[in-house]
């Protein structure tokens, strides 16, 4: 078996700030002083002119970019997940979101895999926060090909954008060579008949995984990789529950209003199946390795193999 | 500033103060208050120092104004009205379900709104934003921000000022409406912001404080912030809550209440009685 590559969609966001900073004359970066982490020190570095340090205030950030955006500028505002979308949620809401200005938010650092700094940094709530805002746009990619591709995206997107971004070095679950982003497209990875994983962010590989061990069971399960969450797919889930009659969600994120969340929300009122969550599980996060972690919080392939066996068994 | 300019703006502040009397009362809601006490420098901004063009709000070289405190909309949209932006008799339609004027500003409703406000302390960094936009563009045009002196404790407030400080941002200007009133009382009851120039000033500001209703201070004062290079400029103004209206100076009540008939009545004749003295 080839070696996987592994790559955080962290990296993906420096390199591929630091393409547009090379193609579109009206990219700014902004950070609130985690440029190395947040990986928009690469950016920083190649493009010294085009990005500003707002310092430790990330609530001053999300107005400055929304000033900034009305001035011409496409701004791509970062921070980690918890301070971007925690801290600040409510100038991203008033003054971002309620005048739908040309903001790009850039959330590193989300979900429990940010490992040992613990709970406060764990950011698990953030989709659910920014999905309540109208018009928000919301990615989560999978891999570091997804999130390269898709930051290239959310510069010819207008309007307010929430990209999440992880610490943690995932495997690669797409070909670099093939692959095209589609916003609001989710994509589907593997075809099955009994049950649908759906998944988001670093949770595509292991349903991938999980698919497999469940066809040594007899379970044909298919695969949709949701990278958008907000406006979601709704066509792509309603075909996979009428075909498939039961769905398994996955994310590292909190179950309530996240992926699952959105998730049920189509289905219920569309396509009503046996729906089960995969996530954090209403809980916050603990230090610890990340990888660890993940397995700890049942954020694994063994989680959703499980859960997809008691899906296809409330099937009607 | 010559004495029949002076004139003229004088007769506008009291229309102006009109016009935000007349919304707020047909609206039945509303913050007549702080509108009243900026009024005299939101008819400057205005009248007087902005390069605005009514007819092409969204003139990319248009000087912007972010009304932080973006409770006084009645006295902005009252400015608007009269500076051409849109018909004076639409004030009356303040705060209604069909209307373009919401109850705090919003540039999606409202062409010739630089940014949507209403929650405190979040303009001013918008205002820094679009400051720094100019410099990154190499445009000229200028940013104003009107902030509460109550706003003023917002901590976000001074997150922007230490970045507009540390920016250098001479082509910005945050004006503190200090009528030294909040909903629950003074400002130094309840939290207070004082020194404010002194705060400023330690995050690099050039500050300059006037009588925010004296026309020769106010034009004196954005004057010396246009030729003030490498800083940001504060002025601090300091007003009367209610200017204009006899019951409602210096009162906290009048902060967010909307007054009735009689006294609406009472309100308008007041301000036709200095407006008519004025024109005569």
């Amino acid at each position: 078996m080839a070696d996987v590559i592994k790559c955080a969609t962290r990296d993906a966001y420096g390199r591929a700030l630091v393409e547009l900073g090379n193609t579109n004359d009206k990219v700014i970066v902004m950070d609130a002083d985690l440029a190395a982490a947040t990986k928009t020190g690469m950016f920083k570095k190649a493009h010294p002119e085009k990005f500003i340090d707002c310092g430790i205030a990330e609530a001053n950030m999300m107005g400055v970019a929304a000033g900034l955006s009305t001035t011409g500028y496409t701004v791509f505002a970062s921070s980690f997940a918890m301070f971007a979308a925690g801290r600040a949620f409510e100038q991203v809401r008033n003054t971002i979101g309620y005048p739908h200005l040309n903001v790009k938010i850039g959330a590193t650092h989300a979900g429990i895999s940010v490992g040992e700094d613990g709970a406060s940094h764990q950011c698990c709530e953030d989709i659910a926060l920014m999905r309540t805002i109208p018009g928000m746009v919301i990615v989560n990619p999978a891999d570091d090909v997804e999130a390269y591709n898709a930051v290239l995206a959310a510069a010819e997107y207008v309007g307010p954008m929430y990209m999440r971004f992880g610490r943690l070095a995932v495997p690669r679950v797409n070909d670099e060579k093939t692959y095209k982003f589609e916003l609001g497209k989710g994509v589907l990875l593997r075809d099955g008949k009994d049950v649908t994983i759906v998944a988001t962010g670093l949770m595509v590989s292991e349903a991938l995984t999980a698919a497999d061990e469940l066809a040594k069971d007899g379970i044909d399960a298919r695969v949709i990789n949701i990278h958008t969450i907000k406006p979601i797919d709704e066509e792509i889930l309603v075909k996979a529950a009428e075909e498939t009659g039961a769905v398994v969600t996955a994310e590292e994120h909190n179950i309530i209003g996240g992926l699952g969340g959105a998730v049920c929300e189509v289905l219920s009122e569309k396509a009503p199946v046996p729906v089960i969550r995969v996530g954090v599980e209403d809980t916050f996060g603990r230090s610890g390795p990340a990888v660890e972690l993940l397995h700890l919080y049942g954020l694994d392939a063994a989680h959703i193999v499980e859960k997809a066996k008691k899906a296809v068994s409330l099937k009607k | 500033m010559d004495a029949n300019r002076k004139k003229q703006l004088k007769i506008l502040a009291c229309k102006v103060r009109m016009g935000a009397v007349e919304g707020v009362y047909n609206a039945k809601s509303g913050h007549p208050g702080g509108s009243l006490s900026i009024a005299d420098i939101m008819t400057y901004l205005y009248f007087e120092e902005m390069r605005i063009d009514p007819k092409n709000p969204k003139w990319e070289d248009r000087d912007r104004l972010v009304l932080s405190k973006g409770h006084t909309a009645p006295a902005l949209y009252a400015a608007m009205a009269y500076r051409g932006y849109f018909p004076v008799e639409d004030l009356k339609t303040l705060r209604k379900s069909d209307s373009r004027l919401q109850g705090h500003p919003s540039m999606k409703y409202l062409d010739g709104v630089d940014m949507s406000t209403g929650s405190l302390g979040q303009g001013i960094s918008a205002a820094v934003g679009m400051a720094l936009g100019a410099k990154l563009s190499g445009k000229d045009f200028r940013v104003y921000a009107p902030l509460g002196d109550g706003e003023i404790q917002e901590g976000q407030v001074w997150e922007a000022a230490m970045f507009a400080g540390n920016k250098k941002l001479d082509n910005l200007v945050a004006i503190v409406d200090n009528n030294n009133l909040q909903i629950d009382g003074t400002v130094e009851e309840v939290n207070s912001p004082y020194p404010i120039k002194d705060k400023f000033e330690a995050f690099g500001w050039n500050v300059i404080e006037i009588c925010g209703h004296c026309f020769e201070q106010i034009d004196a004062a954005f004057r010396l912030a246009k030729t003030t290079k490498g800083k940001p400029t504060a002025i601090i103004a300091k007003t009367v809550k209610g200017k204009g209206v006899s019951f409602m100076e210096n009162q906290c009540s009048w902060h967010g209440s909307a007054p009735n008939t009689e006294q609406y009545e009472q309100a308008m004749a007041e301000l036709n009685a200095a407006l008519a003295e004025l024109e005569a």
